[in-house]
């Protein structure tokens, strides 16, 4: 049995689990770390010791590099990773489903199509998707292809109520179709905008400034507080239909609220930074392997999102450098093993 | 399902199965017809039969004997073993979200061909499905085994579906990383993801073909034990099954039937994922029916999509992967929302 500690705040109580508070701290601990090793690198390298002072010290030579370059990068990172977490955590929780992710929700293909399509459409062989197209029209087209998708799938599902299953299946096929779409225009496109379109669908935070990070800090800030108040209900959603509506919750305003909240999170991550892969699916799952709690708990979940996300893009900006790689290939590649190894050491 | 409630209705019961089963064996045949005839050169059925029985060397004897025959036999044979497949993987996990590339079979033939592509210079499809095939097979008995470690006394639905989505998602970050640092991989890479049964050659055909009817055989073997295992283990193991034994089997007929399929044919993996869906509607959850089921509309879906993709967009053709999401998709949607899915 895992302790359960009470938190009472004027009426309203949380439960606290000490383990998952420990794995909240200590990674947001090696989140710091990991940032910091982050704004290290580039075409100036600095220690440790540099970036504390650049970042600090208004007057130093390394300032600007670190405020307006470095900074909104690692920053980027981090709270897409954790937007992303966090509506995987939700969805897996009211899905029931530890193979969900905003992926059946239609945010995630939507918004591939959406970019991939407006690649190809106007991307001639060069220069297609640069210039105005590149840093104001793929995140609106990514947010409105995301929005978009999760209204279809959310439509489709809505009858007399949300089923959790039939979401699901609605979005698998849904998600089918988005999918196949994008394979069909990568096809028809020229390959110089195909391999620029995959650039962006395997999910890239190169060049990334402020501009990225505002958006995502303010849906974060909103949403989080919003999806811990609807966590006492998540604890419910995971019973059956029938025993949620004994148990006095609300069923289909709080999954709303919460699938709106999901939604919102993965558009604008995926708006910012493109679909990073993975992230969504297997942080919530390693946070409640590293919590063992039988839910993912949603803030654990998001320290975890915003690690993964991290240490991958400090990986793809060093492993085969100076090539970089799109940071999505990178969260696969260590996602993967550590659930793995996750998995693996639950057997005893 | 109590045996004394069915009992008295099990007789009309096995009669509307097998009504519905020539049903499907029909929608199959009319589906064969129009994957031989119909084409940006229509061939009369009558001239098509006689290009089969007594070849006279004509162009239309020649494209039917050297095209659309092989093209149609592939298309038998994928469907049927995707839909079996991804029948045998939503049953095995429990999960409506389990494709048949769920064990790392799509993943692991998409990196080996891309591997062979850029390390070996394989240039012909004829040298990559075998680098295709064996990556399938690499990646789901690796999955297998570690699903195996992670549960207690044998893989649990959960491991072996987190297993081998990791598994996947590390194989396909590989693969788009050789992608994205070489244009040619890319350039088949991108063919391949779409999926298609066109232009294979009957040699292709034959290539696949053992592994197919033994991963059919495998399969319906495996069906009564995994109906006692969708009981649940505990009951399973009480009936006396050997859990760890049905689950191998299921995974081998998987891991045959999907690797045959990918290989030759692309990702057409989601096949597997909404067929399943479909034909449990049709025959309920009783795997000795419902493998059947699914791979009779797995060919069916699969030829007439690919039908419908030749004429659709003239002079070229559409992906028969592309065709069938836009086709059945919508349809499988419809289907959901309109009754009460049949669950796992």
């Amino acid at each position: 049995m895992t302790t359960v500690l009470a938190l009472r705040v004027a009426g309203l109580s949380w439960r606290v689990r000490p383990r998952a508070a420990a794995v909240t701290l200590g990674g947001l601990l090696l989140l710091g770390v990991l940032m910091a090793l982050n704004m290290r690198i580039g075409d100036i390298q600095m220690s440790l010791a540099e970036v504390a002072r650049a970042t600090f010290d208004t007057a130093s030579a390394g300032h600007f590099v670190i405020m307006d370059l470095r900074l909104p990068r690692a920053l980027t990172g981090a709270l897409v990773g954790a937007a992303l977490a966090l509506s995987g955590a939700i969805i897996q929780s009211i899905a029931r489903n530890p193979l969900a992710s905003p992926e059946i929700l239609g945010v995630t293909t939507g918004a591939s199509v959406a970019v991939v399509a407006g690649v190809v459409v106007s991307g001639s062989a060069y220069g297609g998707a640069s210039g105005l197209l590149s840093t104001l029209g793929i995140p609106a087209l990514a947010l409105a292809g995301g929005l978009v998708g999760a209204m279809i799938v959310y439509t489709l599902a809505w009858r007399r109520g949300l089923d959790g299953y039939r979401l699901v299946l609605v979005g698998i096929g849904v998600a089918a179709v988005f999918t196949n779409v994008k394979f069909w225009l990568l096809t028809i496109g020229d390959v110089n905008d195909t391999s620029r379109a995959m650039v962006w669908i395997s999910g890239s935070l190169n060049g990334r400034g402020w501009e990225h990070v505002r958006p995502v800090g303010v849906a974060l800030a909103v949403l989080i507080p919003l999806a811990l108040l609807g966590a006492r209900s998540l604890d419910a959603l995971r019973f059956g239909d029938d025993t949620i509506t004994g148990l006095g919750v609300r069923m289909n305003l709080s999954r709303a609220l919460l699938i709106l909240a999901a939604v919102l999170l993965a558009a604008v991550a995926t708006a910012s930074a493109g679909p990073i892969a993975f992230v969504a699916l297997a942080a919530p799952q390693i946070a409640l392997r590293l919590a063992r709690c039988a839910q993912p708990p949603l803030l654990s979940s998001a320290v975890v999102g915003a690690l993964l996300t991290t240490g991958a893009d400090l990986i793809a900006r060093t492993a085969f450098s100076p090539v970089e790689l799109p940071v999505g290939i990178v969260t696969a590649v260590l996602g993967a093993p550590y659930l793995i190894h996750l998995i693996w050491r639950a057997r005893t | 399902m109590g045996a004394t409630a069915v009992a008295p209705r099990s007789h009309t019961l096995r009669h509307r199965r097998l009504l519905l089963l020539t049903v499907l064996l029909g929608a199959v045949c009319v589906t064969v017809v129009l994957s031989v005839t119909v084409g940006s050169r229509p061939v009369p059925p009558a001239d098509a039969w006689q290009a089969l029985t007594a070849p006279a060397g004509t162009e239309s004897h020649i494209i039917v004997r050297s095209l659309r025959v092989p093209r149609t036999v592939l298309g038998v044979l994928a469907g049927l073993a995707l839909g079996v497949a991804g029948a045998l993987m939503q049953g095995h996990t429990r999960n409506p979200l389990a494709d048949p590339g769920l064990l790392g079979v799509t993943q692991g033939a998409a990196f080996a061909m891309v591997a062979s592509i850029i390390l070996l210079g394989a240039q012909s499809l004829l040298a990559y499905i075998w680098f295709g095939l064996a990556g399938a097979l690499i990646a789901s008995v690796g999955v297998f085994a570690l699903g195996m470690v992670g549960g207690r006394g044998g893989p649990t639905p959960v491991t072996l579906a987190l297993a081998g989505t990791a598994v996947s998602a590390f194989l396909y970050a590989l693969t788009s990383a050789i992608v994205l640092l070489d244009e040619q991989a890319m350039d088949v890479f991108r063919f391949w993801q779409a999926g298609s049964i066109a232009a294979r050659g009957p040699d292709v055909v034959w290539q696949v073909l053992p592994f197919v009817v033994a991963g059919l055989v495998l399969a319906m073997v495996n069906a009564p034990g995994l109906n006692a295992l969708s009981l649940g283990e505990d009951v399973a193991r009480g009936l006396g099954q050997r859990i760890g034994l049905t689950r191998g089997v299921g995974v081998a007929a998987v891991t045959l039937l999907t690797g045959a399929a990918v290989a030759a044919c692309g990702s057409l993996a989601f096949v597997g994922l909404i067929v399943p869906h479909l034909a449990r509607s049709l025959s309920g959850t009783d795997h000795r029916w419902l493998l059947p089921y699914s791979g009779l509309i797995g060919v069916a879906l699969l030829l007439l999509a690919d039908v419908i993709g030749r004429v659709v967009a003239p002079p070229g053709e559409l992906e028969v992967g592309v065709v069938l999401a836009l086709l059945g998709a919508p349809f499988f949607v419809a289907l959901v929302r309109r009754r009460k899915p049949v669950r796992l």
